[in-house]
């Protein structure tokens, strides 16, 4: 008996060493890496200027500027339709061979590597509908790469409200609609603006799918139009990393503080609104 | 009537959308199809699967994909081999054997990870991992197939581990029940039980895992050293299929043999990724049940 729990012990400490320094002990260290290093250069300077001398010196304005528009647009065009989408699956849909074909189409759009979206908006985008190289063209793609988040966490929210509303909704002589309207979506927002907030924050660190779309390599000035190109912060990162030879590291170090910076602050505002809505939840 | 009518758009826009979402993934692949095809209509597709040499600039050009296929594989092989067992032991950590408080700060640990962007990653690649690597192992140089390896194997850890901790708490109570009655440990409980029960959503994990590994693009065009070329070892610069459409779809002329070649490359992508991601929702179903 003794030898049995001894094992256990063993087995137990074994497994949590393991997480302790393959994966909590990596995480922190990324993660205090870009905040200790970044933190030091990033000065208001770096965030309200324009990038001057090819990058190596000034600010990151534009970039940031460039992100903020595409996460907006990627939110103006990914919402309705994904939600719209996951209503159908949700309220509408019967179970049979075409629902399952959506689900599974959903599943491989999560599925499809990033770089891949980049490549279809190129061609649809920039090409066939001939919207160039521009906003428009960026966050349709980042949009339909977000679709798939979107509409499994409205599809979660939406399974989660209780049948009962909408029974009781049908028995007063609602119609289906109507129900949806007025009984389940409402219920379902809160897991709606969580998951949405979320698929955001990742369409927002995405480089592969901007590449060919929208981003600008150097571009020192605000966009004009949603034909116009944006510089964004990955790409950003990415260029003054890899392309731009004898690049002050400082630089580097507080543009992947910033996007890091924007990545979570937008993580943090999905976890205060689901604490706030599950303390607000009364059934 | 006026009512009727706006219920009649709206539903119609609300089935619209449900169709659109076929509508994407049928569109992908047939624009990626389109191109690709041009290729083959000048470059024998035998060629192109089986050729050994990537040379998209000489003349004439090369464009055998063996290379980078080699390379993808390389670099996947690594990352799985080295963040299946973490993951995996991750999730029974956290989902089994943690108190609850640690349980939500190790869950929320995990999800910080998920959501630092792949370049931020890539460039942490460049300034630190690779030359540490390099100076450790004395390796010729810190870009290779190793160090995308690890990054990638860091990146897929959430996905591993989220679905695996779903796949073990899904199993029926009965079962521990069951097994705590016979006498069985926790231990016990949890490595005969538990994971032989929680097989096919760990698989289903897994599979996930592998996917987000050979899609990711910034970090292996980062840190692997770009090198079109068969690796003789993982130790070596190589380059993935992904890698090599984000560095040279930039240069390649709209219309050219290269730019329809790297759309074929694109292909063969969404083709691998298709079937994982199949595989990974069969066995999820399979887990369901």
């Amino acid at each position: 008996m003794r030898s049995v729990q001894r094992q256990q012990k063993i087995a137990f400490t074994i497994l949590g060493l393991m997480t302790l320094l393959f994966v909590v002990v990596p995480i922190l260290l990324t993660v205090l890496y870009i905040i200790v290093n970044g933190g030091k250069a990033v000065t208001w300077e770096f965030l309200t200027q324009q990038p001057r001398n090819g990058m190596k010196e000034g600010g990151i304005l534009p970039a940031i500027v460039g992100t903020i528009i595409l996460i907006t647009g990627t939110m103006l065009f990914a919402l309705p339709l994904g939600i719209l989408s996951a209503v159908y699956l949700v309220e509408y849909a019967k179970d049979n061979f075409f629902t399952r074909l959506i689900k599974l189409s959903v599943v491989n759009l999560s599925g499809i590597p990033s770089i891949i979206y980049g490549l279809f908006g190129l061609t649809l985008f920039v090409g066939f509908c001939h919207f160039g190289c521009s906003i428009l063209s960026g966050t349709l793609t980042l949009a339909i790469m977000s679709l798939p988040v979107v509409i499994t966490a409205t599809k979660e929210a939406l399974e989660s409200v209780p049948q009962a509303f909408r029974e009781v909704s049908f028995s007063l002589g609602s119609t289906r609609w109507q129900t949806v309207r007025y009984c389940v979506l409402p219920y379902a927002i809160p897991g709606i603006l969580t998951g949405t907030v979320l698929s955001l924050s990742r369409a927002a660190g995405e480089t592969a799918p901007i590449l060919f779309t929208v981003a600008a390599f150097y571009l020192p000035r605000l966009p004009r139009s949603v034909y116009d190109q944006v510089m964004a912060l990955p790409y950003h990162l990415y260029v003054i990393s890899t392309q731009v030879p004898n690049m002050p590291l400082k630089l580097s170090f507080a543009t992947g503080f910033v996007l890091i910076a924007i990545v979570f602050l937008m993580n943090l505002t999905s976890v205060f609104l689901r604490i706030h809505y599950r303390k607000k939840k009364t059934w | 009537m006026h009512r009727k009518f706006s219920e009649f758009l709206i539903e119609g826009c609300i089935r619209l959308s449900g169709v659109l979402c076929i509508g994407f993934v049928v569109l992908i692949f047939l624009f990626l199809l389109k191109d690709a095809l041009s290729l083959f209509g000048v470059y024998s597709p035998a060629k192109f699967l089986f050729g050994t040499q990537w040379l998209p600039v000489s003349k004439p050009a090369q464009f055998g994909i063996i290379p980078l296929v080699v390379g993808s594989l390389y670099v996947t092989v690594g990352a799985i081999l080295i963040c299946v067992p973490i993951g995996v032991g991750a999730a029974m950590f956290i989902g089994e054997v943690a108190p609850q408080s640690l349980k939500n700060i190790l869950k929320s640990l995990v999800e910080i990870l998920a959501a630092i962007p792949s370049v931020v990653l890539g460039f942490i690649g460049i300034v630190w991992l690779g030359p540490f690597l390099k100076t450790t192992f004395h390796l010729g140089t810190g870009m290779c197939g190793l160090t995308g390896s690890l990054l990638l194997a860091f990146m897929a850890l959430p996905t591993i581990i989220s679905i695996s901790e779903d796949a073990l708490a899904g199993v029926p109570r009965a079962y521990r029940e069951a097994a705590f009655g016979l006498g069985a440990t926790r231990w016990q409980t949890l490595w005969r039980i538990l994971l032989p029960a929680a097989s096919s959503g760990i698989i289903a994990g897994v599979m996930l895992g592998i996917g987000r590994v050979i899609g990711e693009t910034m970090v292996v065009m980062m840190v692997t050293g770009n090198a079109p070329v068969i690796p003789s070892s993982i130790l070596e610069p190589l380059r993935t299929l992904t890698a090599t459409v984000a560095s040279e779809m930039g240069e390649a002329v709209s219309g050219s043999e290269h730019y329809f070649a790297l759309f074929a490359v694109g292909l063969i992508l969404f083709i691998i990724t298709f079937i994982i991601n199949l595989i990974a929702d069969m066995s999820l179903r399979k887990a369901r049940k």
